[in-house]
């Protein structure tokens, strides 16, 4: 009994962040172009644009 | 073009490059837009094939005409077809919310199934409390919303029987929670939202595909033209921004954007999208044109006559949006289900309760056992017998080129019993074949062949076809003559192909396309219309199902005699105005047919509103795109088939599962009225019988659909030996 009361906030909380991570992905748009990620990965960086 | 103001004297704007598919465009476009004079920024989005520019400064710099020099002509954004991402966005967030704390709430049951007691039980349960809340608020107002909007209009829906049960799940554990009672529902309430909202993410996800995949090929009708001001110079602009009057130049390969009457220049013109003429039409100043018409041999300047609103185009949205109701009185099969079953389980739990409380008479226990029939009876595999299994059959739909733009589709293609295809377009490709290749001097076919390759008329596209095998022999300088043919020099001779009256003027007789020497006819071309491929056998094989099939076409009564004849096909209208069509289509709907309409071009999109279930070639025009329910990329029309063979599978299959979760009802239903039902019990049933459904509809994807046995021994689609 004593246990659960850091390993349940611990767990709630590392679940939280995992959830906290996803929501900001979404939103800083890194679903929006699966397929351009996809093409991107084979691009060269452009110094100049650096 | 529309730019939008970020402030600070930052604009953007979008446009849409249909062109790019790979990571060399990407890197092309976005390095030529950057290299612009105050281009802060440039970045393509493949999936919807768009790029969005910055730039600082009130003048906009020269992008569009960039995008062209390098090979990928923008076309102005419509924002008509923006804001479908929100929804998905709410979908999803939905999704990893309940999700979370569905897991969570997993976790903590399991450790109160396996025998936590006492003040632990509650702590567990006291927290599970706490985390389901922000799901059931967040994620649940989806189905709150929809039951909401339901009920307000007196209808049911299968939002209605979930929005309760979830609810009064939560009110009744909250209850037993406070009571230190033992059985909590927390975990059914959350993971029966989590299952039901993966399900309807997948639906919209495809329908999303499907519609943008359709946008994408946006390139039949212009969004923008090539305006000549008063002053001499050029401007690009939307469509939309055409007045009355304005001087456009329309190039080689372009639609005419707007109705528009010639003022210089000479050309063929393809009309097959607008009228269903599968020949070419010569085009001199003075003639009228309508929107829509695809400029070939000659570059033109024409006037317009009417703004786009006022267009051939517009008309035809007019005439569609009439025609609507094909599909208005249609009822989806969960739609149906669910307004029968709600009003059943409610008066179940209804009665349980009463049933409990003569029994015994104790309160408490007649609500739990009568909330426990609504938990058990919760639509789970219900809601997701149907939209998953439409999910599967887009995706194979998807794999054969084919794009479903929405679930009902498959389900109203199913009962189809007439199908009425377009003939220009749709039974065939468009375009010509040369019929007496045979009876041509071979060194004749070859010249003319080496002539028609300075041409993009049809015609010529049918003699260089047939002329290919041939060695072709040189010519000098040849030159196309637009609205009359090409000319070119061999030896001493003057050697031209096209028009009798312009290429032979000293051969009175000859008529059609003829190749002549010096003025003198030498061969003459005869053609008629290239069948699409599998064409045939798509007609063979509906008519031998029982259906009829019916061809109509907007084009010549010889032409359409002709092409029916080598389909087989025994029903057919020539001449048919737009209206015509849908009044075609409408007689055999009043006849209580059931319509399936195949058509591509602007004047079959009227006929394909009205029709009950429509398809369309991926080469149609966009308003036929938009119109038609599927469409389809690939040039085979065995589209049409395969998609029928579909829908009839994936409608056994919903039937299945529909009876699956019906069945799963007769054997829980009973037990929780007799009070039986545990939290885990519930949790195990409903589960299995999600996963059950979800099982039976991946079946879809295994077999292939010529090796499916089909149970109905109706349908055999055979696959094509790759």
């Amino acid at each position: 009994m004593s246990g659960l009361v850091y390993l349940l906030p611990a767990a709630l909380f590392l679940g939280g962040l995992g959830l906290i991570g996803f929501v900001w992905a979404l939103r800083s748009g890194q679903y929006e172009d699966l397929d351009g990620a996809a093409e991107r990965v084979l691009l060269d960086e452009d110094p100049d644009r650096s | 073009m529309a730019a939008r103001e970020l402030g600070d004297g930052a604009f953007q704007a979008e446009l849409s490059i249909p062109a790019a598919h790979c990571a060399a465009c990407i890197r092309t476009v976005e390095r030529a837009l950057a290299e612009l004079p105050n281009v802060t920024g440039a970045r393509v989005n493949l999936s919807t094939r768009r790029v969005s520019v910055r730039w600082r400064g009130e003048v906009m710099p020269p992008i569009p005409s960039t995008l062209v020099a390098i090979g990928y002509p923008p076309h102005v954004f419509d924002a008509a077809f923006e804001g479908s991402d929100q929804t998905l966005a709410e979908l999803i967030r939905a999704v990893a919310v309940s999700g979370f704390a569905a897991a969570n709430i997993m976790l903590l049951s399991v450790s109160v199934w396996s025998g936590a007691e006492g003040s632990t039980r509650d702590l567990f349960h006291w927290l599970s409390a706490l985390i389901a809340i922000p799901a059931l608020i967040f994620a649940g107002r989806i189905y709150y919303r929809s039951a909401w909007s339901a009920l307000r209009r007196f209808r049911m829906n299968m939002d209605v029987p979930i929005a309760i049960g979830i609810t009064l799940a939560y009110a009744l554990s909250l209850h037993e929670v406070v009571t230190h009672g033992q059985h909590a529902y927390f975990d059914a309430s959350v993971t029966l939202l989590f299952f039901l909202l993966i399900g309807r993410t997948l639906d919209h996800m495809m329908r999303d595909r499907a519609r943008s995949a359709v946008i994408g090929l946006a390139r039949m009708q212009p969004r923008g033209a090539l305006l000549l001001e008063e002053d001499g110079t050029r401007e690009y602009r939307p469509v939309s921004e055409i007045r009355a009057g304005d001087r456009i130049l329309v190039a080689v390969g372009e639609r005419l954007p707007v109705d528009s009457i010639v003022e210089d220049g000479r050309s063929d013109i393809d009309a097959a999208i607008t009228s269903g003429e599968s020949v070419a039409q010569p085009v001199a100043p003075g003639d009228e044109l309508r929107g829509g018409v695809l400029n070939l041999t000659g570059p033109l300047t024409v006037r317009a006559l009417r703004p786009a609103s006022g267009s051939f185009l517009a008309e035809m949205t007019r005439l569609m949006e009439a025609a609507e109701g094909g599909r208005a009185g249609y009822r989806r099969i969960a739609e149906r289900v669910s307004t029968l079953y709600a009003p059943v389980v409610h008066l179940t739990a209804l009665l349980t309760f009463i049933g409990w409380m003569l029994v015994d008479g104790n309160w408490h226990q007649a609500i739990t056992i009568g909330i426990a029939v609504l938990i058990i009876t919760c639509p789970c595999a219900l809601g997701l017998a149907v939209p998953i299994v439409q999910v599967v059959a887009a995706r194979r739909l998807f794999e054969a080129g084919i794009m479903m733009k929405d679930g009902s589709a498959l389900e109203r293609l199913v009962d189809v019993d007439t199908v009425a295809f377009d003939k220009t377009g749709t039974l065939t490709m468009g375009s010509l074949r040369l019929t007496n290749a045979d009876r041509v001097a071979p060194d004749h076919l070859a010249i003319a062949g080496a002539l028609a390759a300075h041409s993009r008329h049809p015609a010529s596209a049918a003699i260089t076809a047939a002329a290919s095998r041939n060695a072709a022999a040189p010519l000098v300088a040849p030159a196309e003559i637009p609205g009359c043919g090409v000319e070119g020099r061999r030896g001493g001779d003057v050697w031209r192909l096209g028009r009798a009256a312009w290429a032979a003027p000293e051969s009175a007789s000859a008529q059609g396309t003829v190749l002549s020497r010096n003025g003198v006819a030498v061969a003459e071309f005869a053609f008629d219309d290239l069948l699409r491929p599998g064409a045939e056998e798509a007609v063979r094989q509906l008519r031998a199902e029982g259906l009829e099939v019916e061809m109509l076409s907007g084009d010549q009564p010889a032409r359409c005699a002709e092409v029916a004849g080598r389909l087989g096909i025994e029903t057919y209208a020539a001449g048919l105005l737009p209206a015509e069509k849908v009044a075609r289509v409408k007689e055999l709907a009043g006849e209580g047919r059931k319509v399936l309409m195949v058509g591509d071009g602007l004047n079959d999109a009227p006929a394909l509103a009205a029709a009950q279930v429509s398809m369309a070639p991926g080469s149609a025009a966009d308003i036929g795109r938009y119109a038609a329910d599927l469409v389809f990329l690939g040039k085979e029309l065995d589209s049409v088939t395969l998609s029928r063979t579909m829908a009839r599978r994936a409608d056994r299959l919903i039937r299945q599962n529909i009876g699956i979760a019906i069945a799963y009802n007769f054997i829980a239903v009973p037990i929780a009225i007799l009070g039986y039902v545990t939290p885990l019990i519930a949790a195990i049933a409903m589960s299995v019988s999600s996963l059950i459904v979800i099982g039976n509809a991946l079946r879809l994807l295994r077999s292939g659909p010529g090796r499916a046995p089909d149970a109905t021994g109706a349908t055999a689609y055979e696959e094509q030996p790759a």
